[in-house]
Order: structure tokens, then C-alpha cells, then sequence
């Protein structure tokens, strides 16, 4: 199998898509002339012409509505937001419209519509660009969201997320944009609400999303040099959880940390450890313990926001401790 | 001439240089379009009295004294052009066809209802009728009703390389036009060239706060729309007559030329914002004049100067919209409230966790066969 990266998968996953139904569309700001603020979207508008890849200007509410208002008449727009730090202010629209339109109209008009960009901290860019909204919007019925920690999950969830008939929400992360990986050349979807069990193991079960699913395997690696064999499972979404393949690694493991990127109160962290203690209570020989960003705006200075965010050692830590080998 | 809304500029002096002169529906429609002010007002008048006898709930907003601009710009476009408005929207759901009885059940929060009781008052939806809603939020449609646009024009376009040219019409209150979003989507409806007519009924007062209060230049709003490069006109909203031969050559010319348009249309809210608006910020005086230019009398008295109407047809036409607005809460009434399966269902298309898919799926599936058949 070829080797491609995170970028020119989602790049595959939507001119894919657009070649194969011409409802879909990609709209957003520097998506076309630009050819992507981060390349994503390079080439497209050779291809498919500004119809159909249209740049905007900078107004996400405004974007994000009209890309609502299309879906409502059944396009299939792809809505590219540069960060997701900037959907905050098209909270209205991506939050108050899209995942309602369906319930509040009793069936009359659906929004199949995928909104994707960068999330979360990694790249020194201050607090207001360093969003992980991951625990924020999970917390709204309607919607789904997916967040792929390779190039192979990247191009088959979002293929997926195209053809769904829900509002997806799609996580990326800018500091993954570049990391290759095999991916088929072939179109593909991987179904949303499926984790992948990225490294087996007996002792401990770790369970993250995104970027975070790395971390966890280079603390695998290191886990196992102290003979504690870990389990990683990559969530790849959020919305629906996939449970049921958290619970069965939990059976055999009795142990679990979870890694989730946002901040940890009501967060996706604390969603699955409610769940985990709902339905392996009598499985577990701890607590879950859970690794997340501390408490606080993210800091510009390079070695606090290394410090803020999870990373190999907290979850080494958070291993240790709940296997009782601190 | 029309009379001149109080505190306003003259919408004659205002309005888009257009003279071409827009010639009047046979007579047949005029009193059609009677019957539609006349049906939307008793209907508002059934729908407070069932606020008040707490059959209706939530909030809600009436659209008294507003009927010919609800009826006169839809008269203006096709049936099947997409309307979008904000959450005073009864009247332009019944003018686009929304049968009262489904509307009245809507508010009752019955099986019946228009959205199955889960939308209410500010959530009228009818697909059959090309009604995209109501929506709650002051100005979040507008957006919306941008996006309508581009979803023609991209069919028409990309699609199906028909001409089949709609115009959507995007209604706001006053209110709305200090809400970010509305410049947002007024930019990019210039940008973008989409085929929308926004539509500001203004009604000169954001809830309670009249629009000098809280709009820069407020009587002058068509120069919003101008500093977009957009054609804008503003209209007499008390007649329709007058609504409609202003809204006439500007649809035309927005169908043809896929370029936005905005209009102030000035009109008055003969009731208060809501149902708890006790309406201290206006006199007494004021409303008294406003009444006296109540669009239904005023087309009753058109018609009958004109021989189209006579007083014991309209007394007639009083009693039959009485009776059918009567028969429409009957419906409402007898119609059962949602049984609990509803709660889980129309939240996600599919089937997980606890949601139990979508009640009208044949819906969604009916696009996606459209697209196959016009050979995509």
C-alpha cells in the first residue's frame, strides 16, 4: 500500500466524494485560490472550478449558515473552518441550527452537512486558537463527530462523514496535517461510532482520540519496558461512542486510563468514565483514571503549554497509578 | 399616494428608481388575497385566545396588522421559491399554503402540528410548501435564506443545468438588522450573486426598543443595503396592493440578474411582541393611527370602490374564514398530543443509542432520487 499524508487523505476522501456526487461542495475561507490556509484542499478548484470550491469571507456565522440553509435543500456541503477556535463564533449556526433542523421541523428537512478544520493546542498559537471543542459540542444532541488520529481513519471517516445524512462535525489537527501513513487509493469509509483497537495488550486498557492516540502508544512503548502491557484503543469519534469496544478491553484488563485533549470537567474524558463505570462496574480494579489538558488557558510559552497538554509521561503516571504500580 | 408611516421618511422618495408600472392580478386574486389577510388575522385572533386558555404555550409572537406584507411579496414570487422568515410566522406559512388546521395543531404541541408538535410557534415548517421555517433566533435565518439561494443557483448550475432561475425570499424583523450574522450573510449574498430577496419587515420596534433607540441612520436603512452594492427599496407595508407592485419588478429583476435585493418594508404590529408586552414604550395615539390603516379594510375598500366587492360579500367572506378558522382549531383540538416514541425520534436519520431514526425518511430519500434521475 502506498504512503500518503493526513492532508492528502482528507484531500482524497472529499474530491472522491465530489467526483462522485455532485451535490457536494466545499466552502470556506482560502479553500480555493489559496489553495487551503493549510493545503488541504490543494488543487480542488483545478478540478471541480469555483461552484463548487468557493472561498468566503471571514465570517464563519455567516458561512456556516448559508452551508446550512443549502443542506436544507439537500446539498452536501463539506464547511471548512481554518481552526476550530473560529467556529465559536458560528456557535449559533453550527449548534442552534444544524443538529435541530431535523427534530424542529418533525422530519421535514434534514442537514447532511460535514464542518471540519484543525483542533486543538500543540503549535505555541495562544489560548484563543488552541481550542479542543471536542467536550463543548459532544454535549448537543443531533450531531456527530469524528476524529481521526491517522491518514487511513482520516480518509475513510470523513468519506463517511460526506455520505452521512446527519451534521458531521470533523476534527483534524494541524499538528497531524504532515504525518503519513498506508492509506488504499481506493474509496473507503470507516463507519462512525467505531473504535479501532490499535495495540493489544493485557494489563491496562488506555482509550483516546485524536492527536492524544500517539502519546498513548509512545507510553505503551515505554509501559512495556516496565513489563505493563497496555491496550490502546483509538476512539476515532466521539459521537456516537463506541462503548461496547471500550467495555470489552476494560473485561479483560480491569484497568483503564482515558486520554481526552479537552479540559476535564463534563468532558468526553468524563463521559467515558461514566460509562465505564456504568457498564463494567464489577469488571474494574480501579477507577478509571483520566489525562487531560490542565485546567487553564492554553500558554503560548512552549514548555507550559508541553506541560498543559497530555502527553507520555502523564499517561505513564496515570498507568502506573491505577494498576497500583506508583 | 399612500400615506407616510409616522416618524419615516417617504418610502416613495426612497424606493429603487424602477417606474415601470406593475399592472394588478384580475380580481379574483385581489379578493383571494382578501381571504388570506382575513384568514391569517382571525387565525391570530383564535391563537391568542388559546394562549390565553393555555392550549397554546411557549411564546407567542402575532403577526396582526402585518397580513399584506406576508401576502403581498409571496404573491410576488413563484409557489415553489423557497420563504425563510424568523419567529413571528404564521402569517407567511399560511400565505405560502400551510393549511391552518396543521398550524393551529402545531401551536396546540398535537401529533398534527405542522413539525408534529416539536417546533411550536416560532418553528413553522412545510416542505410541501417550500416553507424552510421559522426560526427562533432574531436573525439566524438570515444565513439561512442565503444558503437557500446558493442551493438553487448551485442546482441550476452544477446540477441539473435547468433555468429554473427561484428567488428566495428571506424575511427579518428590524430587530434583526444589528445581528452580526445579517451583515455576514448580506456580504456574501453580493459576493456570492445569490438570487434572495431579504425582506426587513419593519414594524419600528425591536421588541420594545423603537429603531431610532438602537439603529444608526434608522430611518434611513436602504443605505445598509447600498453600501453592499445591493439594489434596495423601501416599501409601503400597509397595503397590499402597494407591497406587491413594488415587490413585483424587483423580483423580476433579481430572477433575471441573480443579484441580492433588500427591502425596509414599513408596517405596524397592531398587537405587542409577545403575548406579555404591555406595550408602555408606544402611545395609545400611535396605535390608534396605525389601526386606522389596517391593510384588510384597506383592500375591502379598494375592492369595493371598484365594483369587486360588495359589503354583504365581505361580511360573507368574514363569516366563511370565521368558520374555517373554527373548523382549524376543532382539528387541532381532537388531534392527539405526540406519544412518547416522539421524543427520540427525528434526532439523528439513523438508528443508535436511544433515537429511533426519522418519521419522514422518504423525504430525504426523494432528493437523493431527484439527483439520480436528473442524471447526476
Amino acid at each position: 500500500m502506498r504512503e500518503i499524508s493526513f492532508r492528502d487523505a482528507l484531500r482524497e476522501a472529499m474530491s472522491d466524494e465530489m467526483r462522485r456526487d455532485n451535490r457536494v461542495f466545499l466552502i470556506g475561507e482560502e479553500v480555493a485560490q489559496y489553495d487551503g490556509a493549510y493545503k488541504v484542499s490543494k488543487g480542488m478548484l483545478d478540478e471541480f472550478g469555483p461552484k463548487r470550491v468557493i472561498d468566503t469571507p471571514i465570517s464563519e456565522s455567516g458561512f456556516a449558515g448559508l452551508g446550512i440553509g443549502a443542506a436544507m435543500m439537500g446539498l452536501r456541503p463539506i464547511v471548512e473552518f481554518m481552526s476550530w477556535s473560529f467556529s465559536l463564533v458560528a456557535a449559533d449556526p453550527i449548534l442552534n441550527n444544524a443538529p435541530k433542523m431535523l427534530y424542529m421541523s418533525g422530519g421535514q428537512f434534514g442537514c447532511p452537512i460535514v464542518f471540519r478544520g484543525n483542533d486543538g493546542a500543540g503549535g505555541q498559537l495562544g489560548s484563543t486558537h488552541s481550542w479542543c471543542v471536542e467536550s463543548m459540542y459532544a454535549n448537543v444532541p443531533g450531531l456527530k463527530i469524528i476524529i481521526p488520529s491517522t491518514p487511513y481513519s482520516a480518509k475513510g471517516l470523513l468519506t463517511q462523514a460526506i455520505q452521512d445524512d446527519d451534521p458531521v462535525f470533523c476534527l483534524e489537527s494541524e499538528r497531524m496535517l504532515s504525518m503519513t501513513g498506508d492509506v488504499p487509493e481506493e474509496s473507503y469509509t470507516i463507519p462512525i461510532g467505531t473504535a479501532d483497537i490499535v495495540r493489544t495488550g493485557s494489563d491496562c486498557t488506555i482509550v483516546s482520540f485524536g492527536r492524544p492516540v500517539h502519546f498513548c502508544l509512545e507510553a505503551a512503548e515505554a509501559l512495556a519496558r516496565e513489563g505493563i502491557d497496555c491496550e490502546v484503543i483509538d476512539g476515532r469519534s466521539i459521537k456516537p461512542l463506541d462503548i461496547d469496544t471500550f467495555a470489552a478491553s476494560v473485561r479483560k484488563t480491569n484497568y483503564c486510563v482515558v486520554v481526552d485533549q479537552s479540559w476535564s470537567f463534563a468532558s468526553v474524558g468524563s463521559e467515558v468514565a461514566a460509562e465505564l463505570h456504568r457498564v463494567c462496574f464489577d469488571d474494574l480494579d480501579n477507577h478509571v483514571h483520566r489525562v487531560h489538558s490542565d485546567d487553564v488557558p492554553a500558554p503560548y510559552a512552549s514548555n507550559l503549554e508541553q506541560e498543559m497538554l497530555p502527553n507520555a509521561r502523564k499517561i505513564c503516571e496515570a498507568v502506573r497509578s491505577v494498576t497500583y504500580n506508583a | 399616494m399612500t400615506a407616510i408611516p409616522m416618524n419615516q421618511t417617504d418610502p416613495t422618495t426612497e424606493s429603487s428608481p424602477e417606474t415601470e408600472v406593475v399592472s394588478l392580478p384580475t380580481g379574483d386574486v385581489l379578493l383571494g388575497w382578501l381571504r388570506d389577510m382575513m384568514l391569517i388575522r382571525e387565525f391570530e385572533v383564535r391563537s391568542m385566545q388559546a394562549y390565553q386558555n393555555r392550549l397554546a404555550g411557549g411564546f407567542l409572537h402575532v403577526y396582526n396588522g402585518q397580513e399584506a406584507v406576508a401576502v403581498g411579496t409571496i404573491a410576488a414570487v413563484n409557489s415553489d421559491d423557497p420563504v425563510i422568515t424568523a419567529y413571528r410566522d404564521h402569517g407567511h406559512a399560511l400565505a405560502r399554503g400551510m393549511k391552518p388546521e396543521v398550524g393551529m395543531a402545531e401551536l396546540f404541541g398535537r401529533i398534527g402540528g405542522c413539525a408534529k408538535g416539536k417546533g411550536g410557534s416560532m418553528h413553522f415548517f412545510d416542505a410541501e410548501h417550500h416553507m424552510y421555517g421559522g426560526h427562533g433566533i432574531v436573525g439566524a435565518q438570515v444565513p439561512l435564506g442565503a444558503g437557500l439561494a446558493f442551493a438553487t443557483k448551485y442546482r441550476d448550475e452544477v446540477i441539473d443545468g435547468g433555468k429554473s432561475n427561484h428567488v428566495t425570499l428571506c424575511f427579518m424583523g428590524d430587530g434583526a438588522i444589528n445581528q452580526g450574522a445579517v451583515h455576514e450573510a448580506m456580504n456574501l449574498a453580493a459576493v456570492l450573486e445569490l438570487p434572495v430577496i431579504f425582506i426587513v419587515e419593519n414594524n419600528l420596534y425591536a421588541m420594545g426598543t423603537a429603531v431610532e433607540r438602537c439603529t444608526a441612520a434608522g430611518t434611513h436603512l436602504v443605505e445598509r443595503a447600498r453600501a453592499y452594492g445591493m439594489n434596495a427599496a423601501c416599501l409601503e407595508g400597509m397595503d397590499v396592493l402597494d407591497v406587491y407592485r413594488g415587490m413585483k419588478p424587483l423580483v423580476d429583476r433579481c430572477r433575471e440578474t441573480s443579484r441580492p435585493c433588500w427591502i425596509d418594508m414599513r408596517c405596524y404590529r397592531f398587537k405587542g411582541h409577545s403575548m406579555s408586552d404591555p406595550r408602555k414604550y408606544r402611545t395609545h395615539e400611535e396605535e390608534e393611527q396605525w389601526e386606522s390603516r389596517d391593510p384588510i379594510e384597506r383592500l375591502a375598500a379598494w375592492l369595493v370602490d371598484r365594483d369587486l366587492l360588495t359589503g354583504e360579500n365581505f361580511k360573507q367572506l368574514g363569516k366563511q374564514v370565521r368558520s374555517d378558522i373554527r373548523q382549524a382549531v376543532k382539528w387541532a383540538e381532537a388531534s392527539p398530543p405526540p406519544g412518547l416514541e416522539e421524543l427520540h425520534h427525528d434526532v439523528y436519520t439513523g438508528n443508535w443509542g436511544p433515537y429511533t431514526g426519522t418519521s419522514k425518511p422518504e423525504f430525504l430519500r426523494r432528493r437523493r432520487d431527484d439527483q439520480e434521475t436528473s442524471g447526476a
